[in-house]
Parts: C-alpha cells; sequence; structure tokens
C-alpha cells in the first residue's frame, strides 16, 4: 500500500470485483493509437499469417468473412487504466486460422497498417482465447477501433489487440514490438500488472 | 531499462492556476532520472482504507529545468483525480508517482525538422514541455503551435506562450476559440478545421514532425485533417487523453 494521500476518499463509483489491480471502469469506449487512424476499405484488406519457412497463408475479406466466426463477450483492460466490462465482439478464432498453418515457432508478431506492431507467445492467440474480430456490439468494427479488422486478446493489454491488423509472422524468439521497444512489458498480463519493462 | 520502475514519493513544493479550472502541481521528485518532452508519468493516490487511483498526466516542465517536474491538471468536475489535484492538494502535500513513460510522444531537440503542434485544451501540456526545450537549448527549429480552447480565459500559459513568441525566434502561437473570442478576434468561435491547419500549419512539403494531443475526438478531427491535406501518417504523432 502506497502512502496515504491526504484528505482523498475517492469516488468509487461502480466499483467492480472483477477489475484487475489498478483498473477503473469506464463506460465509453477511449481511443488510444500512436497516429492519425487508417481508413481501409474492406474490399483492399487481407490478412496473411507468414510462418518462419516464409510459408504464407492469406485470406481476403470474402474468404476471411466467409470462415466460422464467433460471437464472444469479454472485459477488456487498457494499460492507461480503463476497463469496459462485457464487450460483444464478432470474429475468426485464431484457432480456425492455424488450422491451416503448420509451425513450430512459438512467438508472433502481429502487424498492423501504419507500421504497428506487438508480439505475443503463440500459446496466448490460441484455445479460444484470441480472434480476429471484425464487428463491435453487432456493428462493423469502427475505423477509430481498428476496423475493418482487429486482433482481440482479452486477456491481455489491450495494446496487444492490435488494430487494423494485416497479418501475423511466425518467429522462434520473441522480439519487442512498437510499444514494448517504448518501455512497455513483453507479455502484458493485467492482472499482475504487467505494464512496463520490468514490472 | 531492466530494473522495475518504482514508485516515488514526491513533494508538491508550488501549485498555481492557469485557468479557472486547470492547476499546475510542480513536484519535488527526489532521484529524478530526467524525461523528455512529450512523455508522461503515472500519479497514485491512495485513501487511508488502502482503496487507490492511478492516472496519467504528461509532464509540462522541460528537463534539465529550472527545477523539478510540472503537471497540469485539468478539473472534470465529476471525475476521482483531476478535481483532487486542483482543488485538495497543498504545497507539502507528497503524492506518488513513478516515470517518465511514453518513448514515441516524445520530441528530440536534435532533430532538425520544423514543428507543427496541434493542441485541444489540456493536451497543450506535453506540447509546452517541447516549446520550452526547445528555448532552453536555443534551438533554431521554426515551431508553430495551433492551440484550440473554449475562450481566451482557458488557455494554459497564456502569458509565458506571449513572452516566447517575442522571445524565442522561429516559434508561432495560433489560437483557436470554440465558443467565446476575445474583443477584436476577426472572426466567430469556431471549431478546428481545414482551412486552420492549412494556413497556420505547416504545408506537408516541409515534412514536419507533428504532436497532435487531447481529447480523443478532437486529435481524431486533427489527424484526419492533417493527413487529407497530405501530410506522412508517419509523422503524424497523436496522444488522446481518453474519454470523450
Ligand atoms: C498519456 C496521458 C496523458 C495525460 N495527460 C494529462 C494532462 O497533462 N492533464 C490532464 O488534465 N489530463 C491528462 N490526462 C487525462 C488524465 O489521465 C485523467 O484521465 C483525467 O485527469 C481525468 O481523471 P479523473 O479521475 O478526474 O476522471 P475520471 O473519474 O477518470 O472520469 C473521467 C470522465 O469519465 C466520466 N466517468 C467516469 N466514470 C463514470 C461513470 N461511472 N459514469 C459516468 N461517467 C463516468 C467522468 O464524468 C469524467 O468526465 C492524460 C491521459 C493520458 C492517457
Amino acid at each position: 500500500m502506497g502512502i496515504i494521500s491526504r484528505g482523498f476518499g475517492g469516488r468509487r463509483r461502480d466499483s467492480a470485483p472483477d477489475l484487475p489491480p489498478g483498473q477503473y471502469l469506464t463506460h465509453d469506449f477511449p481511443v488510444l493509437s500512436a497516429g492519425p487512424t487508417p481508413r481501409i476499405p474492406p474490399n483492399s484488406w487481407n490478412f496473411t499469417i507468414t510462418t518462419e519457412t516464409g510459408a504464407e497463408h492469406t485470406w481476403d475479406w470474402a474468404a476471411f468473412t466467409a470462415l466460422p466466426a464467433e460471437e464472444v463477450t469479454r472485459d477488456i483492460h487498457c494499460v492507461t487504466k480503463w476497463s469496459k466490462l462485457g464487450t460483444t465482439w464478432k470474429g475468426v478464432a485464431l484457432d480456425t486460422l492455424f488450422e491451416e498453418v503448420e509451425t513450430a515457432a512459438d512467438f508472433v508478431m502481429a502487424h498492423s497498417a501504419g507500421g504497428y506492431t506487438t508480439n505475443v507467445p503463440l500459446d496466448d492467440l490460441l484455445d479460444g482465447k484470441a480472434w480476429i474480430a471484425y464487428e463491435f456490439d453487432g456493428e462493423p468494427l469502427r475505423p477509430e477501433h481498428g476496423g475493418p479488422a482487429r486482433l482481440l486478446i482479452p486477456h491481455l493489454y489491450f495494446w496487444k489487440s492490435a488494430k487494423w491488423v494485416r497479418g501475423l509472422r511466425m518467429m522462434h524468439e520473441d522480439e519487442p514490438g512498437f510499444w514494448e521497444s517504448a518501455g512497455y512489458h513483453m507479455y502484458g498480463d493485467p492482472w499482475s500488472e504487467q505494464r512496463y519493462h520490468g514490472d | 531499462m531492466s530494473t522495475r520502475m518504482g514508485w516515488r514519493v514526491a513533494t508538491v513544493s508550488a501549485a498555481r492556476w492557469e485557468t479557472p479550472t486547470a492547476r499546475t502541481l510542480t513536484l519535488e521528485v527526489p532521484d529524478w532520472p530526467g524525461h523528455l518532452p512529450g512523455q508522461h508519468l503515472d500519479l497514485r493516490l491512495t485513501a487511508e482504507d488502502g482503496y487507490s487511483a492511478q492516472r496519467s498526466y504528461s509532464i509540462g516542465s522541460a528537463w534539465p529545468g529550472t527545477g523539478p517536474v510540472e503537471i497540469t491538471v485539468q478539473r472534470l468536475a465529476d471525475g476521482e483525480v483531476s478535481p483532487y489535484l486542483t482543488d485538495v492538494v497543498e504545497v507539502g502535500d507528497r503524492i506518488e508517482l513513478r516515470g517518465p513513460i511514453g518513448g514515441w510522444f516524445v520530441w528530440r531537440s536534435t532533430r532538425p525538422a520544423p514543428v507543427l503542434l496541434v493542441a485541444g485544451g489540456s493536451g497543450v501540456v506535453p506540447l509546452m514541455s517541447m516549446i520550452r526545450q526547445r528555448g532552453q537549448v536555443r534551438g533554431r527549429q521554426p515551431f508553430r503551435l495551433v492551440y484550440s480552447v473554449r475562450g481566451p480565459e482557458d488557455a494554459c500559459y497564456a502569458d509565458e506562450l506571449r513572452r516566447r513568441v517575442r522571445d524565442d525566434p522561429g516559434l508561432d502561437v495560433h489560437f483557436v476559440y470554440t465558443r467565446r473570442t476575445p474583443d477584436g478576434w476577426p472572426a466567430p468561435p469556431k471549431r478546428i478545421d481545414v482551412a486552420v491547419l492549412n494556413t497556420h500549419g505547416w504545408p506537408p512539403e516541409f515534412a514536419p514532425d507533428v504532436f497532435v494531443c487531447g481529447p480523443t475526438p478532437f486529435v481524431e478531427t486533427a489527424a484526419d485533417i492533417l493527413v487529407a491535406l497530405g501530410h506522412d501518417p508517419v509523422r503524424v504523432r497523436t496522444e488522446r487523453f481518453g474519454g470523450a
């Protein structure tokens, strides 16, 4: 526990028992990105998984949205301390995409339009833990939230859920992505408050 | 970078109102490692029963500065942390913080490129740190600040900006008033638009480094306009203060 702040009681509205430490609840949907919002027409979007041997698996929008999709409701947690509970998304599970991919590598770098990257262990994408989402709340995902499609990895801080995702590249060794190179944690578990390097 | 970034106990050594709703706190931080203009810190408040709240605040001061670290907090009437920082905290109080944080939304004074700063409300704080840093190192990079406020009384650092426009060669400031204009202002209140950024920004051919900071809708609008005007999205860095 930190030092007491004289006269601070806190408002604690909506204190929710299921919030990770240090998080507060928000009802709107804050936008955080490093630059302007790219606007990508779905018909010019495609998604590629590149394995460690260089093999590529690509889906265009039509092929992608023809894959079996799931509707999931999950809590999301941003490293800037807001959490949003019970958000509903529709997307393709990474399990579905990886059915077609042969890989022995343990790490993944997600790549987005505009050059953003973020790293994740492959295990954190499989077994029903992650999706490429293209709908939020029953509507097509809006550009400022990563539309036409973003990665959704609800159990990690939300910077891992790369917006405007274009592909995944398999890696044998873990490497830092964009925010990870700027001092953020390599893994980003909200429940252990892994915000910054060394946490 | 391999050590855990720990919490430090800072002491409030001075406080002043910038506007009727924004207050600058000067924080004495032991062993502050220094920061780059544009970085922020995380601040933690703890109630007597152990409940605690954390928020991020941009650093407004330059480094090495004339003294410690400054933040400027805009009061949100129904917020949890900001009204405490504007209305309750007194000189001598101690506050926990850690930082500096952030390595993307930063300006390095060795960069020669011209700089365009676009601020909405309290989004001016990290941009002020850039302006102060430039002043301190007597940087020659041409700097322009386009600063959107509701009315003249809502502008932070107004006197200092006026003085710097006079004393720091190559610094230019343009205000956009969204609700109330000062007496004699030639145009009615309006929001930031294509004409403003076209006239008071740098042309994209100058390849300026652009920093846009403020509430989310403001940043979205300004960044969209800049890209539409032809600025390379890679050069447009944004910091959104969250909320709507
Ligand atoms: C990198 C970064 C830098 C920043 N720098 C600065 C800075 O330099 N200066 C500055 O002033 N701010 C800055 N901010 C914003 C700051 O971190 C806080 O978000 C801000 O001070 C508001 O905090 P608060 O606790 O007062 O409000 P909160 O209690 O967090 O509330 C925020 C808003 O949400 C609404 N809200 C919250 N909970 C509810 C609810 N249950 N129901 C309805 N509405 C609700 C409130 O009405 C309020 O308008 C920065 C943010 C970031 C991410």
